[in-house]
């Protein structure tokens, strides 16, 4: 009897042991994140005796600061989104999507786009086993463009170069992109363009993929250290000189190319941004520094993000990729769907922040 | 002799994983080699839906990810030489 009470006891303290080890992680982080601005003073301006208030040493400062800030924020919130992604997956995501009409489908569908861990090299197979079990059409394409379009590294990145307002409108936009071009797309009827191999894959394939993968807690752990890894190991270069770039155009680079063709007062800069983007294929990471570069000289906010989300959301690569799946009409009507969206979406941006 | 196969679109993941499992069975003396799959169709009647994904004599035993080389030793031992 007072044997199962312990053996209970240690079992919910084991259990508890992870959000422990979790919320540990993140006080220091948040300490770190808190220390960085004392400690790059001390470190520039008192120890290496750098002068206060001078433009190149101010850059100097901003290059510091700034890099270890978004490292620091990558790291931690990397390795916390790994961990509650390992609690999803593509199956469970599919399973909860199965039963759903569209409307909530579409606005579930593009929730769980930015929350399942999904690399966009399994988009075809995702689109076959999705429409295979009876999702909607319109609500599948609603989880194929919110992924790649929201991500925590696109989210901190422009936290970390634009502010709070930018990253949360980034994120609305988005989510309202992905739920509406989804809606859209599904009330077109468009099934028939559909290629008919999945159809006839559709027929044999099992409900559910193999069972039984449920990662441990270490396991878990381990998702989040090699996501961590993975991550910054691609984008540190791209950081760099990002970062280096915008502490180099903070001080000296003058408003002018930019402002004039591609400033709030061009009507034509959106579309032109989004046609520029649509065949260029890169991940958030990649794209950002460029879009701080092109807005420090003047390029409005929403032409901007909506060259960014072009670049980000529709490739050559990946309509080649989908192509295996939807026919060139279904295809040509995607596209022309999310691009006129993401066009919208920088109308809608240049019009609400007043750079 | 059991079928290993790896399914996937030939990302470098796909990649990885292959040349991981294919060094895994040699370190644990299995002549099994890796299949590649890149066969959508095949992919759909086996129910892959994340990419690399590992299957066992036609049973998907893991998705999505590429698993530590311990991790998929243990795995593959248990499935092999079951």
């Amino acid at each position: 009897m007072s044997d199962l009470t312990v053996s209970a006891r240690a079992r919910a303290r084991r259990s508890l042991r992870p959000l422990a080890a979790i919320a540990a992680a993140a006080a220091i982080c948040v300490a770190f994140y808190l220390a960085l601005g004392p400690f790059w003073n001390w470190a520039l301006y008192d120890l290496a005796g750098l002068p206060r208030g001078v433009r190149w040493s101010e850059a100097v400062h901003f290059f510091f600061f700034d890099t270890t800030k978004i490292l620091l924020l990558l790291v931690g919130i990397i390795f916390v989104v790994r961990i509650l992604r390992s609690f999803l997956s593509i199956e469970r995501t599919r399973s909860i999507l199965g039963g759903k009409r569209e409307g909530v489908g579409n606005v579930l569908a593009s929730g769980l786009g930015v929350v399942t861990p999904f690399c966009s090299c399994s988009a075809v197979p995702a689109f076959i086993g999705f429409v295979a079990v009876g999702v909607p059409l319109g609500v599948t394409l609603s989880f194929l463009i919110a992924s790649p379009l929201i991500n925590e590294v696109a989210v901190i990145l422009l936290y970390g170069m634009f502010g709070f307002e930018i990253a949360a409108l980034y994120i609305g936009a988005g989510l309202v992109l992905a739920i509406v071009a989804g809606f859209v797309l599904g009330k077109l009827k468009l099934e028939r363009y559909i290629e008919p191999m999945i159809l006839e894959a559709a027929a044999v394939a099992p409900l559910e993929a193999a069972g039984g993968m449920e990662p441990s807690w270490s396991e878990r752990f381990d998702l989040g250290v090699e996501e961590v890894k993975t991550i910054i190991g691609k984008v540190w270069p791209y950081l760099l000189v990002g970062i280096a770039l915008g502490a180099a155009i903070h001080g000296w680079v003058p408003q002018s190319f930019f402002t004039r063709v591609a400033g709030p007062g061009n009507p034509l800069a959106v579309p032109i941004a989004v046609v520029i983007g649509l065949p260029f294929y890169s991940n958030a990471a990649g794209t950002l520094p460029l879009i701080e570069a092109l807005h420090a000289k003047g390029m409005a906010m929403g032409t901007s993000l909506a060259l960014m989300m072009s670049i980000v959301a529709l490739s050559l690569p990946e309509m080649i990729l989908l192509r295996r799946v939807l026919k060139p009409k279904l295809l040509a009507i995607y596209v022309g769907i999310v691009a006129s969206g993401i066009v919208a979406m920088g109308f809608m941006f240049n019009a609400v922040l007043s750079n | 002799m059991h079928s290993i196969k790896v399914l996937g679109s030939g990302c470098a993941n796909c990649e990885r994983l292959a040349t991981l499992a294919d060094k895994v069975l040699s370190d644990l003396g299995r002549e099994e080699r890796v299949e590649k799959v890149t066969d959508y169709a095949v992919m759909a009647k086996m129910g892959v839906m994340a990419t690399p994904a590992l299957a066992v004599d036609d049973q998907v035993v893991l998705a999505g990810r590429i698993p530590s080389p311990d991790a998929l030793k243990e795995l593959l031992a248990a499935k092999v030489t079951a």
